[in-house]
């Protein structure tokens, strides 16, 4: 064979591989790069040439227009599906992202700028059965960059619920997301990151992250919490009351059938600390639900309803439309869906969410309306009598004053708290106290703990 | 609930005063001073009382911590190495104590072999904070999750006894 002959052959196995990597792996890779704005340069690489080219000879005057149109194919048969295929070579729907039926929400007047979400950046910490749904649900909608947080792999378990294919198995969640959102958007730019975030070093390394990696360098616009556990959740807490950073949080209960999603804008409403967890009633006695031999339950259902409201309200807080939803629960039984606003803590256990609600407190009264003003309304219900933290979970602890503070957080009909904080000046029935010598060092101690 | 047992093993244990997470530099230093007493109390507590039944250590930073722990079960020794970090957020949340060997084993595990608490563990903790250390950890986290699990598993054939050099 020539050399010219063995490199022809090169390219056809590379193709071959290339060929049998995509069916093995079944992640379709791009076929091309992204096109953010369509050229009527005439090349090869060019898809748009030849029709930019009825723009250039006079025949239509704003070709480019075509991207902002929705046509709906009724009927997807012989005509029909030629039909679709004919408007997506004509660059229809080439592009999710400034694709037309979401552009179609500004042509209705629902969204007066929609295609300010490319300008945007959301971190979503947790790419479970939540936040993978989440980042799908923000590719196909063209956010513009997204922040990715996780350290689990995918496994087989996670099959029940959505986004993750049985052939991602093994692969670490942040990786195999990535690879099926750029490969759905190529327009959104990615980044992820393979750790826990409560960990010191990962800590801080997550501070810098979501306060310098927007699209222009700053604070991203918004971060989402979908992790599934209290100290991930208490963590990112802290991180964006000391950071000063908006954020959702979302979780679905351990029997998966409740949810809930909650908007935290430091200062301005209760943090995660403010009080303790919420619940959604389930309308399951608590006492009866058995728990033996497992930790969790999950359901596809509960957890793509969670994602829906959760992208749902990003998108009305980052677009400014409609009206963003602080607390929102769902529980699954009943099909009830209550929302509130919780007011802030005064006596936070977090010191820079007391700081907060000190600043947010100075601000003139109209540019405190001005914080809320993509979030006005929702329903503002407060009951400062309700009786809330009436649930007591272990009975051989004294029942506590369960209001302690002013905490008057205004929960409403269907939301508890998970348990109730004792008075800090309450002394516990477990007291015991300690007499510890502060006069030796932490070396010795950590020597007399080995020779044990 | 918490039974008898737990409860009179707590008892025993010192209760922290100095509320303070490894962000906070200098009083960090001190509360890791209060874990390590508190710590020392439990072990020599179950010493005495003929119950030993963990070892642990730290880096020097205190943040991550690391040792056995063993269930004795018709005579036989089972040991297993126990792990966990500080988190940020410690001591408001409690530090989420890993088997890691056991990781997969059974259903009552999170990723990486964390151990799943029972119901009245997060409460409890949260209504003693910061008066619970790492010593209330084990004895109200890793003890009757030990005392539930291991029997279990060595009759499922997941956990077998292994021979070890050392008594």
């Amino acid at each position: 064979m020539t050399l010219v002959q063995l490199q022809q052959r090169i390219k056809e196995l590379e193709e071959q591989l290339k060929q049998e990597r995509i069916k093995h792996e079944g992640v379709q890779q791009p076929v091309r790069d992204k096109i953010s704005q369509m050229s009527s340069e005439v090349v090869d690489s060019n898809p748009y040439s030849r029709l930019m080219a009825l723009k250039r000879m006079g025949i239509v005057d704003n070709y480019e227009k075509i991207r902002e149109f929705t046509v709906a194919v009724v009927g997807v048969g012989g005509v029909g599906s030629v039909t679709a295929e004919m408007l997506t070579r004509c660059g229809i729907v080439l592009f999710p992202c400034s694709c037309s039926r979401l552009m179609a929400l500004k042509r209705m007047g629902i969204v007066d700028n929609y295609e300010k979400i490319r300008e945007f950046t959301v971190a979503v910490v947790g790419v479970g059965g939540v936040g993978s749904v989440t980042a799908e649900m923000l590719t196909r909608c063209g956010i513009g960059k997204l922040l990715l947080f996780d350290y689990d792999k995918v496994e087989l378990a996670n099959m029940n619920r959505l986004f993750f294919q049985p052939h991602q198995a093994g692969l670490s969640k942040v990786e195999a997301a990535a690879k099926t959102l750029v490969s759905i958007n190529p327009d959104v730019a990615m980044e992820t990151y393979n750790y826990n975030i409560t960990t010191m070093d990962n800590f801080q390394d997550f501070m810098n992250r979501i306060s310098h990696s927007s699209l222009s360098g700053g604070p991203v616009d918004l971060v989402l919490s979908c992790v599934d556990n209290f100290e991930a959740r208490m963590a990112i807490n802290s991180a964006c009351n000391e950071l000063n950073m908006s954020w959702f949080e979302s979780g679905v209960s351990e029997n998966a059938v409740s949810g809930h999603i909650q908007f935290i804008v430091p200062g301005d409403t209760a943090c995660f600390a403010c009080a303790p967890p919420l619940i959604v009633a389930s309308n399951i006695d608590e006492k009866t639900l058995k728990r033996d031999g497992v930790c969790a339950a999950s359901l596809p259902t509960t957890m793509g309803i969670v994602a829906g409201f959760l992208v749902q309200n990003t998108l009305k807080y980052l677009l400014g439309f409609g009206e963003v939803t602080y607390y929102l629960g769902y529980s699954a039984l009943t099909d009830f869906f209550p929302t509130m606003r919780l007011r802030p803590n005064t006596m936070c256990d977090d010191n820079h969410c007391r700081q907060r609600q000190v600043e947010f407190q100075a601000k003139p009264p109209v540019q405190k309306e001005e914080t809320g003003a993509a979030v006005s309304g929702g329903n503002e219900v407060v009951h400062e009598d309700n009786d809330w933290g009436i649930t007591l979970v272990d009975e051989t602890i004294e029942v506590e004053d369960s209001r302690h503070g002013d905490v008057a957080l205004g929960l409403v009909a269907g939301i508890k708290t998970a348990y109730s904080i004792p008075a800090p000046e309450v002394s516990s029935t477990l007291t015991n106290e300690a007499n510890l010598d502060s006069s030796i060092s932490l070396e010795e101690l950590m020597a007399q703990m080995k020779s044990i | 609930m918490v039974d008898d047992s737990t409860k009179k093993s707590l008892s025993g244990i010192p209760l922290l005063k100095t509320k303070a997470g490894p962000r906070d530099k200098d009083l960090w230093v001190q509360r890791l001073k209060e874990e390590y007493q508190g710590l020392i109390q439990y072990v020599q507590n179950n010493k005495s009382a003929d119950n030993d039944w963990f070892r642990l250590e730290s880096n020097k930073e205190g943040t991550r911590w690391f040792g056995k722990c063993w269930y004795i079960h018709n005579l036989l020794k089972y040991e297993f190495d126990v792990e966990f970090d500080i988190p940020v957020t410690y001591p408001t949340t409690a530090p989420e104590i890993a088997l890691p060997e056991l990781d997969g084993k059974t259903a009552k595990m999170f990723r990486g072999g964390k151990i799943c608490l029972s119901d009245h563990f997060k409460p409890l903790w949260a209504r003693n904070v910061p008066r619970f250390g790492i010593a209330h950890a084990m004895a109200l986290g890793l003890g009757p999750w030990l005392a539930v699990e291991i029997p279990d598993l060595i009759e499922k054939g997941i956990v077998s006894y292994k021979e070890k050099s050392e008594g």
